[in-house]
């Protein structure tokens, strides 16, 4: 075909026609041994959805929260401050390594609470991190040279797919705990715990604080209490990842319970948070990696080497969305707005939740959907098998992902019903 | 008791240190000529007004949401910066071989082009002597798992291009080496190879079968001519026909430091390989920050997209590369009036924002500690920082650390 022609092919097409003819495949090139790389799994189901020609399709693969009318949406917060910061005519000169001081602050106080002796004590090393895959990678790589303990950390079963490569391409070996339970599609409390208790001593931990992703299943506040005296006991590292603040119950306070808890129960822990979501602030990156120190003067030695290990990545953060979610954070009236803002994102979605129980119901389905509304976030582990989801996908245009999991945020009042049908169909 | 009790404090790093200690300093004559960002006649790094009235634009935009970009980056972006590095008549855009991936600045290319090369089983990587910031271009080789070698660049005693030993490191270099080459205005001795000696580097580069990965900070800084401070990469790439990567920075050339706005880019003999390199690449990103901030890359790409706005922004770097230009001259000519032994051709001949003094250690230490002018330890100082109102003193202060300074038994 000629440069001229334009076709609509995927890009998998492409690459077979172009294997068909082996004379254009570069005999003398560095690169005529480099593999493909393997497609993204979520990629996929997003790239099949736009193929589909279905009036009725629906993409429950997108991690993104969506509008009710199925919309991105910008936060009325993020414009607002977006327009002041516009018109502050602030500098463009590097940002230091550790990125936008206000920013970083305000983001130890979202997490901890103002009243924290994290807080109070000034026990954080916070960094500005490129959001929450940014400040994982720059907590793990942290742990990964100084962690005097083993270099192992256990990731709940399941958990985020991304955790695994980060983790292991900071340099730290990775094992499970058993988390989700496929029989109640929820907690697996005593599972959890009883693979923690074997957990070897001086080894590494991660929890993910709320809405846990991809299941949306959370361990109760005192089934936390009870999870931070065994991780106590067994002398673990805890590693918090926190990307829904605010996005899982509407409530800042409440969805921050564990971190502050196992704060009050001294952990020493590392925290990653983004504001992807709680801010719908996506692509401009935004996030914070901390640890919590004994001292002020571990602070300073911490951070230190922080910022020799972010220098070699891409020397120093984005400022734009640190710079928003700053102002968000600390002028009251934009905080007040952005609180109202993410309560309305996960109230949206605990209606979604609640109207596909009803609207399964009203189906006829006999099944027992209550873990749909006990379940929290973006995410929600449904409980179809493998077979279940195929048929969602190749019969009624529904896309997931291939484990069950569907994007809440995908939902609205107007596909609810039709969702609701179509998993009644692949289920009764 | 903390796990984390024994972790040592680090030194800090050179040039940030330098400018902690100069806003320290109460000294009313203080003078950074550190770190490397474009300073104004009143030593201000202002922005350019198009990226404000492109902020602004964006502010009130109601269609622009904050999706996440994919991990390669923003489309407009990319192609946009792939014309402007490799020109818009390039044989390799045309044949659709060369790929440009959105980075975070030119750290960020340099980081990600070398995880990519590590990965396909590239170990050694050599950079000139000297280079960015003394061990930047080895710390990040160094970090993602290379071998560090040194190739022969700058002849101190001579102030210029020791030409014949870095050809000779190049022949010796074992087949398969990464070459990280400065494109133009070398940092730091603003001292760049001419057309004859690119030529060279290439054709020693082609017999021992050594990778150019070039690194571009300031097109447009070094002659004033976009065109003209591509020629080294469009050479290597459409004359001699390399495969090879550059990462390019626009940190300074849009005068946009702080929203991290770089590409990497790869150039291969096929097509074909550029579907392939992008899913490594993907892969490649994921793990390290999943996906490209957007703010940065989406002025660019609406400067670089739009006629009069890049008009404009050629006349603003233009600019810029005129007052460095003319400081550059300034300096010289008032340091070849004071009596001083030695030559200063060498200032005048260097280019970019960087001027490479020659001085040595123990005057630059005088020059911070007695006269409050912050300069690096090798020499290097930053031509931008020099106005009108300071390059007087300035030259005083040199001319007294060049003929006292040895003798100075204070230090």
């Amino acid at each position: 075909m000629s440069a001229r022609q334009t076709l609509t092919l995927t890009s998998k097409h492409q690459l077979w026609i172009l294997s068909q003819f082996p004379r254009l495949a570069s005999t003398n090139s560095w690169w005529s041994n480099v593999e493909m790389g393997p497609p993204d799994a979520i990629l996929g189901v997003t790239e099949a959805f736009k193929r589909d020609t279905n009036p009725k399709k629906i993409n429950l693969g997108v991690g993104a929260y969506r509008t009710d009318e199925g919309k991105p949406f910008v936060l009325e917060s993020v414009k607002k401050a977006e327009k002041l910061i516009a018109s502050e005519n602030l500098d463009k000169e590097y940002a230091p390594i550790s990125g936008v001081l206000d920013f970083c602050q305000a983001s130890a106080k979202l997490a901890f609470g103002d009243n924290s002796r994290v807080i109070k004590d000034q026990l954080y090393a916070t960094v500005q991190g490129i959001s929450g895959t940014g400040s994982l990678r720059i907590g793990a790589t942290f742990l990964a040279k100084f962690f005097p303990g083993n270099k192992i950390i256990y990731l709940p079963n399941p958990s985020w797919g991304n955790h695994t490569p980060i983790m292991k391409h900071a340099g730290l070996d990775v094992k499970s705990y058993r988390y989700y339970d496929p029989k109640t599609c929820g907690f697996d409390f005593n599972g959890a715990k009883e693979d923690i208790e074997k957990i070897p001593e001086n080894s590494i931990i991660l929890f993910h604080a709320c809405a846990h992703n991809p299941t949306g299943v959370d361990p109760r506040p005192e089934q936390w209490k009870e999870l931070s005296a065994i991780v106590k006991k067994r002398k673990l590292f805890v590693f918090m990842d926190m990307a829904y603040q605010g996005f899982a119950s509407g409530n800042i306070d409440d969805d921050a319970f564990a971190v502050r808890k196992f704060v009050e129960d001294k952990h020493n822990l590392i925290l990653a948070q983004s504001y992807a979501k709680n801010m719908g602030l996506y692509g401009e990156r935004v996030g914070a990696l901390t640890a919590v120190c004994e001292d002020k003067d571990e602070v300073e030695r911490v951070m230190s080497q922080i910022k020799i290990l972010i220098r070699p990545m891409y020397s120093n953060p984005p400022v734009h969305g640190a710079r928003i979610a700053a102002k968000i954070l600390n002028q009251a009236d934009l905080r007040s707005i952005w609180l109202t803002e993410v309560k309305h994102m996960a109230d949206r979605i605990i209606t979604m939740r609640q109207q596909l129980v009803d609207n399964l119901k009203n189906n006829g389905s006999k099944k027992n959907w209550q873990h749909i509304t006990d379940q929290i976030g973006m995410f929600c582990f449904t409980g179809l098998n493998q077979q279940q989801s195929e048929r969602l996908i190749k019969d009624f245009s529904v896309y997931l992902t291939k484990d069950g999991r569907i994007s809440m945020a995908g939902v609205t009042s107007k596909n609810n019903a039709y969702l609701a049908n179509a998993m009644h169909e692949v289920t009764k | 008791m903390s796990l984390f009790s024994n972790i040592s404090i680090d030194p800090p790093i050179e040039v940030f240190h330098l400018t902690e200690l100069f806003n320290q300093d109460t000294d009313p004559s203080k003078v950074n000529l550190g770190v490397g960002v474009y300073q104004d006649e009143n030593g201000k790094t202002s922005t350019l007004p198009i990226i404000r009235s492109v902020e602004q634009q964006m502010a009130n935009d109601l269609t622009l949401t904050k999706n996440y970009l994919k991990a390669t980056g923003l489309d407009i972006f990319c192609t946009a910066g792939l014309k402007l590095l490799l020109g818009d008549q390039s044989s390799a855009i045309e044949e659709k071989r060369a790929c440009s991936i959105q980075s975070l600045s030119g750290t960020g290319a340099l980081r990600i082009g070398l995880d990519f090369l590590y990965r396909n089983g590239y170990r050694i990587g050599y950079v000139s002597e000297p280079t960015w910031g003394k061990s930047n271009h080895q710390s990040i080789l160094q970090t993602v798992g290379f071998e560090v070698r040194k190739y022969k660049y700058w002849n101190q005693e001579k102030l210029i291009l020791d030409i014949d030993g870095l050809i000779n490191d190049l022949e010796s270099a074992p087949e398969k080496s990464i070459i990280i080459l400065h494109a133009c205005s070398h940092n730091p001795t603003g001292c760049d190879p001419t057309h004859e000696q690119w030529m060279r580097i290439s054709d020693a580069c082609k017999s021992r079968h050594l990778i150019p990965f070039f690194d571009i900070a300031y097109q447009g800084f070094s002659s004033g001519d976009l065109d003209m401070d591509a020629w080294s990469i469009r050479y290597f790439v459409h004359e001699a026909k390399h495969e090879l990567f550059i990462a390019q920075s626009f940190a300074k050339n849009f005068s946009l430091y702080n929203e991290r706005i770089g590409h990497l880019v790869g150039v291969f003999k096929s097509c074909d390989i550029v579907s392939k390199f992008r899913t490594q690449m993907t892969t490649i990103i994921r793990r390290n920050y999943s996906n490209p901030p957007v703010h940065g890359a989406y002025l660019v790409a609406t400067i670089l997209n739009n006629p009069i706005l890049y008009e404009e922004w050629k006349t603003d770097v233009r600019a810029m590369y005129e007052r460095i230009h003319s400081m550059r001259q300034l300096f010289y000519s008032k340091l070849k009036q004071l009596d001083i032994s030695g030559t200063w051709e060498h200032i005048i001949q260097q280019t970019g924002m960087f001027a490479y003094t020659g001085l040595s250690s123990r005057q630059c230490q005088l020059l911070i500690q007695k006269h409050h002018v912050y300069i690096m330890s090798d020499g290097r100082i930053n031509v931008c920082a020099i106005t009108l109102n300071n390059v007087d003193e300035l030259v005083e202060k040199f001319y007294d650390v060049i003929t006292n300074g040895d003798n100075d038994t204070k230090l």
